[in-house]
């Protein structure tokens, strides 16, 4: 009941972008706007035009269908829940990307679809396989969306905006630019790693470890599209020049042929599934990058007929994994008896996966000759059609005859008939294809026209029919289709030919990809075990030696070194001078200082000889706290650490030579900065602000003190807070029993607990 | 006098980093005192020294009389004086019980004696 209820939101949103559909099929366009950094020029604004328009539909469309699915097929599973939010989740951030029209605010939407299905591929989290194929699908899209974010940043500097209908407008001065092509190769990396495009595409067969309802929505009809979809929205920007036809063209033929080769040597239905979406998603980017009107219209007719069949298609292979507990297909057989509205379904949607009239399916594949036809090179570009095309017939036929016509193997449950609410789904999605074949010209009308004028922004007006008349792309369908059949009847033959030419293995990038992430975790390992060894002077060294050449550099080169001055010194008393030579000795004592009483020793002079410099030089009040502070010091060290051993030298020769010259140095830098600041002072106005407000608004005589407790009060009850804190650690650190003593006295802890 | 108190101020630091940079606790913790003096005084040096000339207003005026020594670095200092304290005391403390708990006042045996336990 809960999932008819939950389905009504996306059932919704489905009616309220209808709504939409005769104004922008009038060719109006609606736009939102939220601020968001107006001062980077970034706003949360969306942007509804043919081409949006028609993604929305499909989006909440297929979704609705997709969650009452979901709330069947996972009706055992405890995490429903979770399926139901990261649906709904991933469907709201598809939404945003297809409706963005700001380029940032696109980027976020396309990152957080790549979020969403990586918890959606690990959704059985408990299997090894489900997280590695999630991580793997992420870092994939991740990184192409790394690159894709760098190309936005580049086209919206270069375009002057981040506005996408803005951008129209500069595509010739950004085509111009000479960073156009790091923009082009940067957006189609993104467009690529999303829409799986080879070397890519191993991420999204991989994406099979999802539920199957997730693999229909987002690895079929959606997510995937997402790449296509930026293509088509950056066409009237990027489109048209020769680098755009020769790396969409390259990419995007070489994956529909190649995947649907692939696909064909499957025995998974899901796996089948996958490689033929690798293989559509590839004919979809080919017909952008020929990029006429008519390669267009095949891309805008088959896009649509791609999202319904496959989407259908795969809610047929989720139902038959869920009826009989397998997906491979020489296993199964025999279902059309007893799933019989499942077969129904699955008639609809091959149908329209092989271009069986009048399915709309039959239209795409027409449209799409008719544009290779055209092309300068037609033989070459029509050959790779027809033979992708080719292909994807026989695994069509494959798809209905392997599990409903076949003698059925040993099968782990005995199917039955699903309910409604799963053979819905590929139901509606087959009549929704039938339909738009049947009533070609009033879909033509009011979803495609809008969306091709979307996508060219030069609006046109089309006629769309199912029937064309005896011509050539007729032809070129009926040999496909006999091609497609004569290839399944012989596939079986074919097989082990195909095993034994091990293409998939050169053409599988997923091993690549796993050295490139052990690597990676080598690399990080051997990168933290340099840098972060725990050793506390080793951090020491690094920083000091870091800043000592960084400074030392700085003041070498910029600065000069005569300008110090030494005449404004003030002149040394006898007495300074004494001090200052029983300070040096105490330091140099302390350095070698082999016994504990003489290290404290040292440590006393210094500190009271820093103390009698502050009372020389006007800070009597410096003077008393260091005598005081210093004098507790002693005690406390004297007391604390009576019962250790002579301080011993732990580190070799080289070792201490080498801390000495980098310690040295660091001092000889010191020492020349503040004579540097010394000779170019710049005179303090807040000297003269304390001594004139101390009197009157401090009321006390000794600047110093009213600094303290009154103009800077709130520092000094701060300096308290920590000095109480600090005496809690003490006395706790006191207090607290050795392992010894907790031994010997077990109370002693409780005594403490007590306090 | 400046001169003389930047190469005091350099010796220090020096002296101060090479001690941290031991691997005996009591060493260490002398080290951190000593970089502490090295930038107490240097906030001081910095801030431009006068001698004997103390920030106090003399009953009956309203102002210091010139010349007089900034009062501002001294009271950044005299806070850092106290905040010194309390570290160091922390300090010291620390060591006595890492001691005791350890045996050895050698940082590397720190690890040792913790995975130990």
């Amino acid at each position: 009941m809960r999932k008819w209820l939950i389905a009504l939101l996306p059932l919704a949103l489905t009616f309220y972008f209808a709504s939409f559909i005769p104004a922008i099929a009038g060719g109006e366009t609606s736009t939102a706007t939220i601020e968001w950094i107006p001062s980077l020029d970034i706003q949360l604004s969306f942007y509804i035009d043919g081409l949006s328009l028609l993604m929305a539909l499909i989006i909440s469309g297929i979704g609705t269908l997709i969650i009452i699915y979901g709330g069947e097929y996972l009706a055992k599973d405890e995490r429903l829940p979770h399926f139901y939010i990261l649906t709904l989740l991933f469907m709201s951030a598809m939404l945003g990307v297809v409706l963005a029209r700001n380029l940032i605010a696109l980027f976020i939407f396309w990152e957080l679809t790549s979020i969403t299905s990586f918890l959606l591929i690990g959704f059985k989290h408990e299997y090894e396989k489900a997280r590695k194929a999630a991580l793997q699908a992420l870092l994939v899209t991740g990184s192409g969306g790394l690159a894709l974010l760098a190309g936005l940043v580049l086209l919206g500097l270069v375009g002057g905006s981040f506005d996408i209908p803005t951008l129209f407008q500069e595509a010739k001065s950004i085509q111009k630019d000479s960073l156009y092509l790091p923009i082009l190769v940067l957006v189609l990396a993104g467009a690529f790693t999303k829409s799986a495009q080879m070397p890519f595409h191993f991420w999204l067969p991989g994406a099979m470890e999802a539920p199957t309802p997730v693999s229909a929505y987002l690895h079929s009809a959606t997510m995937v599209k997402a790449g296509v979809y930026l293509l088509a929205r950056f066409t009237p920007i990027l489109g048209g020049t020769p680098e755009w036809h020769t790396l969409v063209i390259g990419f995007g033929s070489a994956t529909m042929l190649l995947a649907a080769y692939i696909a064909l040597q499957q025995t998974d239905l899901k796996r089948i599934l996958a490689f033929s979406t690798v293989s559509a998603l590839g004919t979809l980017v080919f017909l952008l990058g020929v990029g006429t009107p008519l390669a267009i219209k095949g891309a805008v007719i088959f896009l649509v007929s791609h999202s319904l069949y496959k989407g259908g298609l795969f809610l047929v292979a989720g139902s038959i994994d869920h009826e009989t507990g397998t997906r491979d297909v020489n296993l199964l057989g025999n279902l059309r008896q007893s799933m019989p509205f499942t077969f129904v379904g699955a008639i609809l949607a091959t149908g329209s996966m092989a271009g069986i009239p009048p399915l709309v399916g039959f239209i795409a594949k027409e449209v799409v000759y008719e544009a290779t036809l055209e092309e300068s090179a037609a033989l070459l570009l029509t050959g790779v059609a027809v033979l992708t095309n080719m292909l994807t017939v026989a695994a069509a036929v494959l798809l209905v005859i392997r599990p409903f016509i076949n003698k059925a193997g040993e099968l782990p449950k005995s199917p039955h008939e699903t309910p409604l609410s799963m053979w819905l789904g590929p139901i509606l999605l087959g009549i929704l294809g039938l339909a738009a074949g049947v009533f070609a010209p009033a879909f033509g009308a009011n979803f495609v026209e809008a969306a091709i004028n979307g996508i060219t922004q030069k609006p046109k007006t089309l006629h769309l029919a199912l029937w064309h008349g005896w011509n050539t792309m007729l032809m070129l369908s009926m040999i496909t289709v006999a091609g497609g059949v004569i290839i399944y009847i012989v596939l079986e033959n074919l097989l082990p030919l195909m095993h034994r030419l091990r293409f998939n293995d050169v053409l599988s990038p997923a091993t690549a990809y796993q050295k490139m992430l052990d690597g990676l975790l080598k690399v990080a390992d051997a990168q933290t075990r340099l840098l972060q060894h725990g050793y506390l002077r080793r951090y020491v060294l690094v920083i000091v030696i870091s800043t000592a050449s960084l400074v030392g550099y700085t003041l070498v080169t910029l600065t000069d070194l005569a300008s110090i001055q030494f005449e404004a010194s003030t002149s040394v008393r006898v007495y300074e001078g004494l001090l200052f030579f029983l300070i040096m000795v105490a330091i140099g004592v302390g350095i070698r200082a082999k016994s504990r009483i003489a290290a404290v020793a040292t440590l006393g002079v210094v500190g009271n000889g820093v103390a009698l410099i502050f009372l020389f030089y006007g800070a009597p009040d410096l003077a008393m706290t260091q005598f005081a502070v210093e004098t507790l010091t002693v005690l406390l060290f004297v007391l604390a650490v009576y019962r250790l051993p002579l301080i011993k030298e732990y580190s070799g020769k080289r070792v201490r030579i080498r801390d000495g010259l980098v310690a040295a140095s660091f001092g000889i830098i010191m020492t020349a900065l503040i004579l540097m600041v010394i000779s170019s002072a710049l005179p303090s106005n807040l000297t003269n602000f304390f001594a004139e407000y101390s009197l009157p608004k401090g009321k006390g005589r000794n600047i110093v003190n009213v600094i303290l407790v009154d103009f800077r009060g709130f520092d000094t009850l701060a300096e308290i807070t920590v000095l109480a804190v600090a005496a809690l650690g003490v006395y706790a650190l006191l207090k607290w029993p050795t392992n010894d003593e907790k031994h010997a006295n077990p109370t002693a802890t409780q005594e403490l607990d007590q306090l | 006098m400046e001169v003389l108190l930047a190469i005091l101020i350099g010796s220090l630091y020096a002296a101060g980093l090479y001690m941290v940079m031991r691997r005996s606790l009591v060493k260490m913790i002398i080290g951190l005192a000593f970089l502490s003096y090295a930038v107490n005084l240097t906030i001081f040096t910095v801030g431009q020294i006068t001698r004997g000339k103390p920030p106090l207003i003399p009953e009956g005026q309203a102002l210091p009389t010139e010349p007089f020594a900034d009062p501002l670095p001294q009271a950044l200092v005299l806070t850092a004086i106290v905040i010194g304290f309390g570290l160091q005391a922390f300090a010291i403390v620390l060591i006595k019980r890492t001691y005791q708990s350890v045996g050895s006042d050698d940082i590397d045996q720190l690890e040792k004696a913790a995975s130990h336990d």
